[in-house]
């Protein structure tokens, strides 16, 4: 998704003057190709990404569009004050860029793991946030929002090669994206991880159990409309997302069921604990979280009893 | 590196009208933060009497200006009500029920370009006013009030440094030094000294000028460095022409013992208003 975004961004710098590109000094053989292409529109802002989010804010008040790029918890948490104040107290155009999803920093350990950051920004709604879970449909969002006259957070996967079948670069503001459609259960994910989301489903298949496959890709605006209409057709969901369960994608699933009255059991699948000093790569935390394909499987046949 | 001088012409606000205003509302609406906007008056009134080159609030070539220490929002509404930016009538409005008139200010309001009220931002939001002025080839400048117990916030310095390294000789600070913060002195709470070398350090043009001197705030806004930030480091008194809340005395409160920070927070009695009234007309 890297990639996507950077190639997105530097298609969209060539048609809009006011895209401009700040770093918190991150970006390593990911932001050369914008930095070379448009050097004066390229700031590295140092290590200090509430200065970072708080400069912004004043660009935009000019006019310019910035886009202020770091590692997911140092642009979403570290100053979640400076975005509320600023951008969004403000109504400006900034694009906050969060990299590396859930666990992707992997052996980089828990201070890099992005498992709070949508949950957090949730809590801001004049802030648009954008999840992809791929780089075609990272691509399509970036390009989507670019003209949204309010602030935008984008949680951005590391993975440049991520396709998650049945997505096709598909993307709107407040809608969900169906990848596969059946009638037994329904599973909605978000994120990189919808990649084992949708493994699970495709070997749920194999052993009869048909599931529709939902991707949730934005919040604010919620896409409370499509998941309650497509959650009435079903007694059980399962929610899957490498992010704590608190205020994400399974509280905001809870959250549509109850407040519609849909009857609908849901079954959260996330992150339970806070960190215990271990660290991993992705695929091993996914597995110590239950949010591998095989453990999805489980889950999946657990709750239906099978 | 040469100095510029910009030659300003002053249509001059009252300090006595700014602080007449300060007391009036802070009276009506029986709120606090009175020593800390009058301590401001000389330096929003130079600052609009021609330091700011605004030709309407909405005018996007218009000087910014950020009053980092939002809680002297109320001497900024003054400032904008002596320029005509915002009714008389608006004031009536301060600390009422669905005001834009909060104790800190609001965006949303005519004349007021950013909104603070958590110390340590406003300088982030003007130096990004400042290097937005570079990338649009505009001479606007960007003027940032800012307080000495503010100084605590490491973001003050993140922004001090980025302003340095990139040379935004637009950006001038205004560093109101009255020697208070929340719960103390700052020397007791967050002992700084040397802030003019402190800056100096980081990059920085640094002016030092007496906060109640209009002549010389003028003076010292006037100066800068094309090719850096400066900062004018204001000495000033809280609670600044009102001679019991400069000694921090709480008349009315005799249960309270007397110390600076007293009229932080504060509300005035009765008693209290007509004697910061006298006091001030006497001095006109």
């Amino acid at each position: 998704m890297r990639k996507a975004f950077v190639e997105t961004l530097c298609r969209l710098a060539h048609e809009d003057p006011r895209v401009l590109l700040m770093t918190g000094d991150l970006g390593y053989l990911a932001l050369e190709l914008f930095r070379d292409s448009f050097p004066g529109r390229f700031i590295n802002a140092g290590v200090a990404e509430q200065n970072m989010i708080g400069v912004a804010t004043g660009l935009a008040e000019a006019g310019l569009r910035p886009y202020a790029y770091s590692i997911a918890p140092f642009a979403a948490l570290r100053p979640f004050e400076f975005i509320r104040n600023g951008p969004v107290a403000h109504r400006l155009p900034v694009r906050i860029v969060g990299m590396g999803m859930g666990f992707e920093y992997g052996h980089s350990g828990p201070t890099h793991y992005a498992l709070e950051d949508v949950a957090a920004l949730r809590t801001l709604p004049a802030l648009s946030i954008v999840i992809p879970a791929d780089s075609r449909q990272a691509a399509t969002a970036v390009r989507t929002t670019a003209d949204h006259p309010g602030p935008v957070y984008y949680s951005l996967g590391k993975d440049d090669r991520l396709e998650v079948p049945g997505l096709n670069g598909r993307f709107e503001p407040g809608k969900v994206q169906v990848i596969r459609e059946g009638a037994d259960a329904a599973i909605i994910t978000m994120g990189s991880v919808s990649q084992e989301a949708a493994a699970a489903a495709e070997r749920l298949a194999e052993i009869g159990i048909q599931t529709t496959v939902i991707v949730v890709s934005s919040f604010n605006p919620d896409p409370d409309e499509d998941l309650t209409r497509l959650l009435r057709s079903f007694p059980i969901a399962f929610s899957v997302e490498a992010q704590t369960l608190s205020g994400g994608l399974g509280a905001f699933v809870s959250g549509v069921i109850a407040s519609r009255g849909l009857p609908c059991r849901l079954t959260m699948i996330g992150v339970r604990t806070s960190p215990d000093g271990t660290s991993g790569q992705q695929s091993d935390r996914w597995k110590k979280h239950g949010l591998d394909r095989e453990s999805i499987l489980r889950t999946v046949c657990d709750g239906l009893r099978i | 590196m040469s100095q510029t001088v910009t030659r300003i012409t002053a249509e001059a606000i009252s300090p006595v009208a700014l602080r007449r205003i300060i007391l009036a509302q802070s009276k009506r609406a029986n709120v606090g933060h009175i020593g800390s906007c009058l301590c401001v008056v000389e330096i929003l009134a130079a600052l609009y009497s021609g330091v700011l080159r605004v030709a309407a609030p909405d005018d996007p070539e218009r000087d910014r200006f950020v009053l980092a220490k939002g809680h002297a929002g109320l001497a900024l509404f003054g400032a904008l009500v002596l320029k005509g930016w915002i009714p008389e009538t608006c004031l009536g409005t301060f600390c009422g029920d669905d005001t834009l008139l909060g104790v800190h200010p609001e965006a949303a309001l005519a004349g007021v370009d950013f909104s603070t009220g958590s110390l340590g931002q406003g300088l982030c939001f003007a130096t990004g006013a400042a290097l937005a002025a570079r990338f649009q080839s505009s001479d606007r400048r960007v003027f940032c009030l800012i307080s000495d117990g503010e100084c605590n916030e490491g973001s003050v310095w993140e922004s001090a440094m980025f302003a340095a390294h990139h040379r935004l000789g637009n950006l001038t600070v205004i560093l109101d030094c009255n020697g208070q913060q929340a719960f103390g002195r700052t020397r007791d709470v967050m002992n700084c000294p040397n802030l003019p070398e402190r800056w100096r350090a980081f990059g920085w043009n640094c002016q030092e000028a007496d906060g109640h001197s209009m002549p010389d705030l003028i003076r010292s806004l006037s100066i800068r460095q094309p090719e850096s930030p400066s900062i004018v480091v204001a000495r000033t008194t809280f609670g600044k022409g009102v001679s019991y809340m400069e000694r921090g005395i709480p008349l009315s409160q005799t249960h309270l013992k007397p110390e600076p920070i007293t009229w932080h927070y504060l509300p005035m009695s009765d008693d209290e208003y007509r004697l910061a009234l006298d006091e001030l007309e006497k001095t006109r």
